[in-house]
């Protein structure tokens, strides 16, 4: 009984952490979990998730150097950042109440998985013009300012585009080019 | 005598070409296989037995460290090649072309997972929040005139200016020489320090007055900034001398928060 309340407890904790927001950017790192909760903060953590699938949620891990760790170790997992992101997908109606247009999201998409196929980096200039192709020219840059202030992408002093936090927290990447080259809409 | 000068220059000129060739390949995404690293290897090696001068070494140095990042680059591309995520950035842009806005948009919902996130007012801060708002004095007042007072004309001293605070007592270059110091001091071996180990000080005004000296330290090419984003964790960390980054390299600005409440956090140790 004793345990079981010393995991609610720190569940509550958890929870408390996990959502709101502390930091200038969301997510919480391993280390700050583990001065909150202690070192079996990890088992917490597994218990929550399993709590938040019922609600369609869940906690979401991003390992240093955007690796996928299949049995992490303590100092992985320290060094990770975790989120709470949804756990299944959103509906275009959804969207909407998020402040998401669907251009917006189009050229996301665009221009994410433009800059997977490149290795993780691609000109600027060489996204944006794929994104004209989908979004009139005067949204582009506004679009692409935007997708960089989000936290999506990142741009560096050559203006090269990269993938940055929020990409590696919210979106499967390997299921995106998948589901893109799995696609048979050709309207030539 | 001279064709062997005729050589040199000729020699550093390829060399100049191979080094610009593969600063574009780094700087523009080209693709690294564009270079044949045989050829200049064969040009480097070429060359090697006319370099006598520094500088010359110098230059053949720079070409093989740039060949070097080259074949990173190429190594970093198979290795991706080999990856699940992989694909043919042609193929890729192709189907993005034939993809309508709306099943483009679909289909990324599909694996797009937003984060949840909550942005709270705390009882503290609303507390804060109606003190400031009772104690505000109503427009109509705050923006009445101050009728100025009539003053005589007179001379002022050195001495009153520095008291007003209008001169400083040491020249600002000397001050920001002297910060600097104490910052390669505070440094020591370690190479950096934390910028709130630094910048914190017992007022307030003080830490002020410590965040702007360091914006100038950075500014000015005395010192730079590590930033981990990760970790959220500032270091600053001193040149020996000071090395002038305009013209040089595009110059970023990095926002530092300084407010009351990150003073308070620091000074009750809670700064990570």
């Amino acid at each position: 009984m004793r345990r079981k309340a010393y995991y609610v407890r720190k569940i509550k904790r958890a929870t408390h952490l996990l959502f709101y927001r502390h930091h200038r950017k969301p997510g919480v790192m391993g280390w700050e979990l583990g001065r909150r909760l202690g070192s079996d903060y990890p088992k917490v953590i597994g218990i929550l998730d399993g709590y938040l699938e019922k609600l369609d949620l869940q906690v979401k891990t991003v390992f240093e150097g955007e690796k996928t760790v299949e049995k992490p170790t303590a100092q992985q997992l320290d060094k990770a950042r975790f989120y709470i992101t949804l756990r299944g997908g959103l509906t275009p109606k959804e969207t909407k109440m998020m402040g998401w247009r669907i251009d917006d999201i189009a050229g996301l998409a665009t221009a994410i998985s433009c800059i997977i196929s490149k290795k993780g980096k691609a000109p600027r200039e060489e996204v944006e013009d794929l994104l004209r192709k989908k979004l009139p020219g005067w949204r582009v840059d506004t679009n692409m300012n935007r997708y960089i202030q989000s936290g999506y992408l990142a741009e560096d002093e050559n203006k090269q585009l990269y993938l940055d936090w929020r990409t590696r927290a919210e979106i499967d990447q390997k299921a995106l080019v998948d589901l893109l080259l799995g696609t048979e809409s050709w309207k030539a | 005598m001279s064709s062997k000068r005729h050589r040199k220059k000729l020699g550093s000129e390829r060399l100049q070409r191979v080094i610009d060739l593969c600063k574009s390949i780094e700087e523009r995404s080209l693709d690294p296989f564009i270079v044949d690293v045989d050829d200049i290897l064969m040009v480097v090696r070429e060359y090697f037995p006319e370099w006598e001068l520094p500088e010359e070494l110098c230059l053949d140095a720079e070409a093989i460290h740039k060949l070097a990042s080259v074949i990173k680059l190429q190594s970093d591309w198979v290795k991706h090649q080999s990856t699940s995520l992989y694909t043919d950035p042609f193929l890729l842009e192709e189907k993005i072309r034939r993809l309508s806005k709306e099943e483009l948009a679909n289909l990324f919902l599909e694996v797009w997972h937003p984060i949840v996130e909550l942005e709270q007012i705390s009882s503290h801060s609303l507390a804060e929040a109606i003190k400031y708002w009772q104690s505000l004095l109503p427009i109509s007042e705050r923006w009445l005139k101050t009728s100025s007072l009539e003053t005589e004309t007179g001379a002022t001293t050195r001495e009153e200016l520095i008291k007003q605070r209008i001169l400083a007592e040491k020249a600002f270059s000397e001050e920001l020489e002297m910060f600097w110091e104490e910052l390669k001091q505070k440094v020591g071996d370690a190479g950096k320090i934390r910028y709130w180990d630094f910048v914190g000080a017992d007022m307030y005004s003080e830490t002020i007055k410590r965040a702007y000296m360091t914006s100038f330290l950075v500014t000015y090419g005395y010192a730079t900034l590590e930033v981990h984003r990760l970790e959220e964790e500032i270091f600053i960390k001193p040149f020996e001398k000071p090395a002038s980054m305009i013209g040089k390299k595009q110059l970023i600005s990095i926002p530092v928060s300084v407010s009351v409440e990150e003073w308070m956090k620091w000074k009750r140790g809670e700064q990570d």
